[in-house]
């Protein structure tokens, strides 16, 4: 019995902040988000070189063959600074490849995921924001070795920086009738945009393909041969959980970057005489931020776990943890934010961020009625 | 991380269940008194009782670990608790084992394993709740005696107990309040001591208040040294933390709503199927879950030789939310229903439901308010100014 962190996880986490520290305070993070690519080129390269954006990558593909508990320290700590770059995203995209490729599309595509040289991202999701098979409707149209797909995937994470798109699609009407695939950003009829976004160090787009081929060699699941019919939505559902266990990594992080700015000004600001942290009106709220962090902290570990040593566990404890997540975090936004009282509000201070980063992940791989109406459901309800 | 059980452990497991198959058979009658006297006598032989006590005072010198495999297959047979004498074995002994002479130890230890007679707890006073450091009850010196004067309030079983475990002021001039303090160990048949119990909200007596008149304590029931009573009390209470079983009994009355959900109606459709009652049940289970594994890694800690502190206000807070919201939710499935306590067969599940929506406060107000242990997290984890 050990629910806590190796040595090496707890040297991992140690090494992750100072990098960020150093090199990603919150005065950077406000410039790059503010710039048109969103994250900085420069910083991706080096966390290539460090090996983390191929943390989960196995080492015969170029990565550091590490678990999902590796990856959530790592994510915790890109929360905590608000880091903006692709790596939630590009990680999820290297999992489709992992969970669900043949070992010829492992070495086509993961060695230059884990380089940095692609930026991943999945295209799940449609203008309907529906996380079912019937909020697929992207069809796509056999012809000859490739299939035809018209039409837009939306909410596509990092959509205007990544090169390499995971794209659920229809290749029938019945609910079986899904199929995964890659699609490269520079084939003709592909094209990705950002849109501009509230949680600016978040950003999110939309993929449009006209008459876009994607060839059945890149086809993880669904089709022609490439596993059985109906196997493509247990495969996108797994990595709905997949995504919701790193967003809820992250969310811990920002979570306890907002409770710890929001401490230290109710240690410095001074009303009545007391830093305000002395009142309980004060004290109370931030006592509750404290529970809800640690009792996320151990739903996550918990699912994490779970991922790399007891998949059957996987889909009730992502879902738990997201959904205490996505409550949690969001009132730890408006509670920082109205803490600060009116400077809180202003653009100057950076706890408004950390709300605005609130709002991004609440809905991001399923918010918490989402996921506590599957708690139900698996729960015999 | 690691959720497995070493081998050792796992055989511990497997022994709790055989000797639960053999002498909690389904369908046992537990309030029944010879079974319970049986099952104590039982339960005591292997040691289970006082399991984490040292071997020497009788305990069963029992690992962490495999004192929460007991506690949880315990409470997922609904076993009745290992021992009768409650407090004695929550804080009474602990304390003793701790601070006590060995002919305290010699007089008291072996009566609370074997349950002889029960243990109130004199803490809090009518000016004293959460600020117990602030006791007034007065203990005064007189020879080979101790001479209390004062009162204590919502005292717990005090007109079942045989004996009090009381913290009385000695010293009213020290420059903290703290140090002022003197733990003693007071037989309730003492002259001078005047139990009155206090109905509560759901018609019965659970505690009372206890008068005292000139109450002559000998010296040698005095437990630690005169001063150090602060000590004592803080020390018992932080023996007082697994929340293993705790976590196993809500599971468990979570399914019971679950199931008071299928069998009630929700504007015209079965409850279980309307999505706020659906999301309800749900936010439950991940506070419980939460508690379980908050409790998993407060044990990974003890098990690293890393003390608990503060950080355990964490899960008293979420059981002191879960027990009130989940009794009350109870009433709301059941509607108009849930007034009748009994005496018509339209009080559901004979008016449990009821009388458990009103006995929330021993949990929830014993042992440190909700307001309270936001305090502690905000003072000592979070460093924030004393209030």
């Amino acid at each position: 019995m050990n629910f806590g962190f190796t040595e090496e996880q707890d040297l991992l986490r140690a090494e992750v902040r100072k990098f960020l520290d150093a090199r990603s305070p919150l005065e950077e993070v406000r410039k790059t988000m503010e710039s048109d690519a969103g994250y900085a080129p420069g910083l991706w390269k080096e966390l290539a070189e460090l090996g983390w954006l191929g943390l989960t990558i196995p080492e015969a593909h170029g990565g550091a063959g590490l678990g999902w508990v590796d990856l959530v320290v790592l994510l915790e700590e890109t929360g905590r600074t608000l880091f903006p770059s692709p790596l939630v995203s590009t990680t999820l995209a290297a999992a489709a490849i992992l969970d669900n490729g043949t070992d010829e599309q492992k070495a086509r595509w993961l060695p230059s995921l884990a380089d940095g040289s692609r930026i991943g991202t999945l295209a799940l999701l449609e203008s309907q924001d529906v996380l079912a098979p019937s909020g697929i409707a992207l069809l796509g149209k056999p012809d000859g070795d490739a299939f035809v797909l018209t039409g837009t995937k939306s909410f596509v994470a990092d959509a205007g920086a990544a090169n390499l798109f995971v794209v659920a699609f229809r290749t029938g009407p019945g609910a079986e009738d899904l199929a995964l695939g890659i699609l490269d950003g520079g084939a003709p009829g592909v094209s990705a945009t950002s849109h501009p976004t509230m949680d600016q160090t978040k950003r999110t787009g939309t993929l449009t393909l006209a008459n876009a081929r994607l060839p059945k060699s890149a086809v993880l699941l669904g089709a022609d041969g490439r596993g059985a019919p109906g196997r493509a939505w247990p495969a996108i559902a797994r990595l709905f959980d997949r995504g919701a266990i790193a967003t809820t990594g992250e969310m811990i992080g920002a979570a306890e970057g907002a409770l710890a700015l929001t401490v230290q000004y109710a240690k410095d600001r001074i009303q009545f005489g007391n830093p305000i942290g002395k009142y309980q009106g004060v004290k109370h709220p931030l006592a509750e931020m404290y529970v809800d962090i640690e009792s996320t902290k151990s739903l996550l570990y918990y699912a994490a776990w779970a991922l790399d040593e007891s998949p059957a566990e996987v889909p009730r404890s992502a879902s738990l943890a997201k959904a205490y997540a996505s409550d949690a975090f969001a009132r730890i936004g408006i509670d920082g934010v109205q803490l600060h009282g009116a400077v809180g509000y202003t653009a100057e201070y950076d706890i408004q961020l950390y709300l605005k980063r609130s709002k991004w992940a609440r809905p991001t791989f399923g918010d918490a009625d989402f996921h506590y109406e599957r708690v139900a459901t698996l729960g015999g309800l | 991380m690691d959720f497995k059980f070493s081998p050792e452990e796992e055989a511990f497991r497997d022994e709790v269940r055989a000797f639960l198959a053999t002498n909690l058979p389904p369908g046992t009658n537990k309030n029944d008194f010879a079974f319970l006297a049986e099952w104590n006598r039982k339960v005591r032989e292997k040691r289970w009782v006082g399991f984490s006590w040292p071997k020497e005072v009788g305990g069963g010198g029992g690992g962490i670990v495999e004192q929460v495999i007991l506690k949880e297959e315990m409470s997922k047979a609904h076993a009745p608790p290992l021992g009768a004498c409650f407090m004695g074995l929550a804080w009474v002994g602990p304390s003793i084992v701790q601070y006590g002479t060995d002919a305290q130890k010699q007089r008291f230890i072996p009566d609370i394993l074997d349950g002889k007679y029960q243990w109130c707890t004199g803490y809090s006073e009518p000016g004293v709740g959460s600020d117990l450091a602030s006791l007034q009850c007065k203990g005064v010196r007189d020879g080979d005696f101790y001479v209390v004067n004062g009162q204590k309030i919502w005292t717990s079983i005090a007109m079942w107990s045989k004996w009090m475990i009381l913290l009385v002021r000695t010293d009213f001039n020290t420059e903290s309040k703290h140090d002022g303090i003197t733990c003693l160990l007071v037989e309730m048949s003492t002259p001078g001591v005047d139990v009155r119990p206090i109905k509560n909200m759901s018609g019965t007596s659970m505690f009372a208040e206890v008068f005292f008149n000139d109450v002559r304590v000998p010296v040698e029931n005095r437990l630690g040294a005169e001063g150090q009573g602060w000590q004592v009390t803080v020390s018992a209470l932080a023996s007082e933390r697994s929340s293993i079983a705790e976590v196993t009994a809500m599971f468990r009355k979570l399914e019971e709503l679950k199931e008071l959900a299928e069998k009630t109606r929700r504007n015209g459709a079965p409850a279980a199927k309307d999505a706020r009652v659906r999301r309800q049940l749900s936010v439950f289970e991940a506070k419980i879950e939460a508690m379980r594994l908050n409790g998993l890694r407060y044990l990974t800690k003890q098990l690293k030789g890393e003390p608990l502190s503060s950080e355990t206000s964490v899960n008293k807070l979420h059981r002191a939310d879960l027990e009130v919201e989940m009794g009350d939710f109870a009433l709301e499935l059941l509607g108009n229903a849930h007034q009748y306590l009994r005496g018509t067969d339209e009080a559901v599940d004979g008016g449990r439901w009821a009388s458990g929506a009103l006995n929330w406060p021993e949990v929830v107000i014993g042992g440190g308010t909700p307001n309270i242990q936001k305090n502690i997290i905000a003072e000592r984890i979070l460093h924030l100014p004393k209030d």
